[in-house]
């Protein structure tokens, strides 16, 4: 064995790499609930890679054989409405798992230096997410595949001066139809899972660099012993690598239950007009996003057209989107936990958090006039939480932070 | 941070409650109570559908032999009772209705009943089913309450004639439970499979914990520490 080690390591730095990223990673010892989610994010991506490479093998991307094909794969393939359901729970799972990740960054400052970079890499990983996610939903070429692709890629066409035009580029077509149902695929399977997997490393590259936030927000490698190990830090193999496995089998019991016992979730995994093949003819009476998406379809809604043009909201939108990329310049406060936070700061961020939910929740409802003033509230609250950021942080009293992680 | 996760927790309880209310305050359908794992049931769901339905209706995902397979019938019993028009058993079930004749006929095609009860759910087979009435302006004579000016004649009137309202109503959950197998014939093994995989994380789960915990005895007694 450790002549095997030799012989690889003379060649590949393999020994080199496993302690820098986990014999010899230290990470600080009060590691919360909160810091499953990172390697949860992990197994998901992973399952869905897996499920994925399955799901391709029988479904077919055309615009007359695509939903034959996932009845196919629900009826006829062995397993195949096994893996199809791991796949459709998985992209739920997903963005659950991300949007309790990026809460952790909120609570204890992640953002704020020396990490800057991580949470852009997250941030760039969160866009692709939702660009990989929306045009899986495209594929089973539903109701709500057909019309939730029409109503998004339509958004490009009310671009100033170049829309139309870009529109047709992106569709191959005038309409979402046969040639948007084969490229959506392509980028599905191949060019987004590619961009999130290097990003993902980068991710990783990054926070191995700088080390690892916790809830405290002390930096631990400004204590370390004699031998230049940080005193508050244990070594992430054995000791996060056991204890995450505890999180990954909780993780698969939840995951689990939705697979096996309700994997439509109520209309809100799988949505129940997406069982009506794509009819471009008939119009659905509602159509909504998956929930992962529509906070930021409700900020669409909620900025009006101006001068005739739809474009606005769309720019509100993206802007909802970037605008997070902003948040380490953005937070002036000195600490980086929410345990040494002022108050305006916890309170900023609870109304964050509702503004999200309550939008994420009316790009679900249909437009009535309280749901379209409710919608322009809170996207005025979730713009807020980044606008007032320099005020809200600089202000009120913060409590002072240990030099060392508190038990 | 208790008291944040709390908060959280209170306002998604909230809301998922209000979206609840929200689901279900449209039409007003009566309970289909069907019970997949009730082979009678389905059985007698399939015989029905087959004389009644199927002569407009496809349900062209499904195959015969794999209702056989699924429902305890064997294939020479689904040939004889099922299959009326000389069909091979691995085909699918397809109507033998010209298109052409339907619109003439109908004024539309009768729907493909594949997955009708996931895009419209049981509830509403079963209501709708049974929520036919006289209407002499329509051109079967019939209108229905939950799908108003439905292109479709009562069907199931003569069983209608024959049966007590419970018998009656046994059989349309018959074939609303049949229609909701169709939808998902993995319905039959996914709920008792996913108890065996739940046991089997549960297990997983009590290991990786002590595992958790035997491995962490050294951080919380100090036997790993940094020299200081």
């Amino acid at each position: 064995m450790d002549n095997n080690k030799s012989w690889i390591d003379q060649r590949f730095p393999l020994t080199k790499v496993w302690n820098e990223h986990l014999a010899e990673y230290y990470t600080p010892r009060n590691f919360n609930f909160w810091y499953f989610f990172g390697s949860l994010a992990m197994l998901v991506l992973v399952m869905q890679i897996v499920t994925g490479i399955f799901l391709t093998m029988h479904f077919k991307p055309d615009a007359t054989n695509a939903f034959a094909s996932v009845e196919y794969i629900m009826r006829d393939v062995d397993w195949g409405w096994l893996i199809r359901y791991l796949h459709s729970t998985g992209a739920s799972a997903f963005f659950i798992v991300i949007y309790l990740h990026m809460y952790r960054g909120l609570l204890y400052g992640s953002y704020k230096a020396p990490r800057e970079l991580i949470w852009i890499l997250g941030m760039v990983l969160y866009i692709a997410l939702m660009a990989e996610a929306f045009m899986g939903y495209v594929l089973p070429w539903g109701q709500m595949s057909y019309w939730g692709a029409q109503v998004i890629i339509s958004l490009f066409g009310s671009v100033p001066f170049i829309g139309p035009d870009l529109l047709v580029w992106i569709l191959g077509d005038y309409a979402v139809g046969d040639p948007a149902l084969n490229r959506f695929f392509s980028l599905h399977v191949i060019a987004l899972p590619l961009i999130l997997v290097v990003l993902v490393f980068l991710h990783i590259v990054a926070l191995h660099t700088v080390g690892s936030n916790n809830p405290d927000g002390v930096e631990i490698k400004k204590n370390k012993d004699k031998d230049g190990i940080p005193k508050d830090g244990i070594p992430f193999h054995p000791y996060y690598s056991v204890k995450d496995i505890v999180g990954v089998v909780v993780f698969l019991m939840i995951f689990s239950a939705v697979v096996f016992f309700a994997p439509a979730m109520n209309g809100y995994f799988l949505e129940h007009a997406n069982f009506v093949e794509a009819n471009p003819l008939k119009t659905p009476d509602h159509i909504a996003p998956l929930w992962y998406l529509t906070p930021f379809y409700s900020v669409l809604r909620a900025i009006p057209p101006m001068f005739g043009s739809q474009f606005p909201g769309v720019v509100g939108m993206f802007a909802a989107l970037l605008i997070l990329l902003a948040l380490p310049w953005l937070d002036r406060s000195k600490v980086k936990s929410i345990r040494y936070r002022s108050w305006p700061y916890k309170v900023a961020l609870g109304i964050f958090v509702i503004s999200f939910i309550v939008l994420g929740w009316l790009g679900m409802q249909p437009v009535t006039e309280l749901n379209a003033l409710l919608a322009r509230i809170f996207t005025a609250a979730y713009f807020g939480f980044f606008i007032l950021m320099p005020w809200f942080t600089s202000i009120g009293k913060t409590k002072e932070v240990p030099a060392r992680v508190t038990e | 941070m208790k008291k944040l996760l709390k908060t959280t927790l209170s306002v998604l309880a909230g809301l998922t409650l209000s979206l609840n209310t929200l689901a279900s305050a449209g039409a007003e359908l009566d309970h289909a109570n069907t019970d997949i794992n009730d082979q009678n049931s389905l059985q007698n769901g399939a015989k029905l559908f087959m004389n009644y339905c199927s002569g407009c209706h496809s349900i062209s995902f499904m195959r015969y032999n794999r209702i056989g397979k699924d429902l305890g019938i064997s294939d020479a019993a689904v040939e004889k009772n099922l299959m009326f028009n000389g069909e091979k058993i691995g085909d699918k079930i397809t109507s033998s209705m010209s298109e052409k004749g339907a619109v003439q006929w109908f004024g539309t095609t009768p729907p493909d009943l594949s997955l009708v009860s996931r895009s419209k759910g049981v509830d509403w087979i079963y209501t709708y089913l049974r929520s036919f009435y006289k209407d002499e302006s329509r051109p079967f004579g019939v209108n229905n309450k939950i799908l108003i000016n439905a292109s479709m004649p009562d069907v199931l009137w003569g069983l209608k004639q024959t049966k007590s309202a419970e018998d009656f109503d046994q059989d349309v959950r018959d074939v609303t439970n049949f229609l909701d197998y169709v939808g998902e014939p993995a319905k039959l093994i996914r709920v008792d499979l996913g108890y065996k995989v739940m046991g089997f994380l549960f297990v997983l789960f009590i290991l990786s914990y002590l595992l958790k915990k035997e491995y962490w005895k050294d951080v919380k007694y100090g036997k790993w520490r940094a020299k200081d």
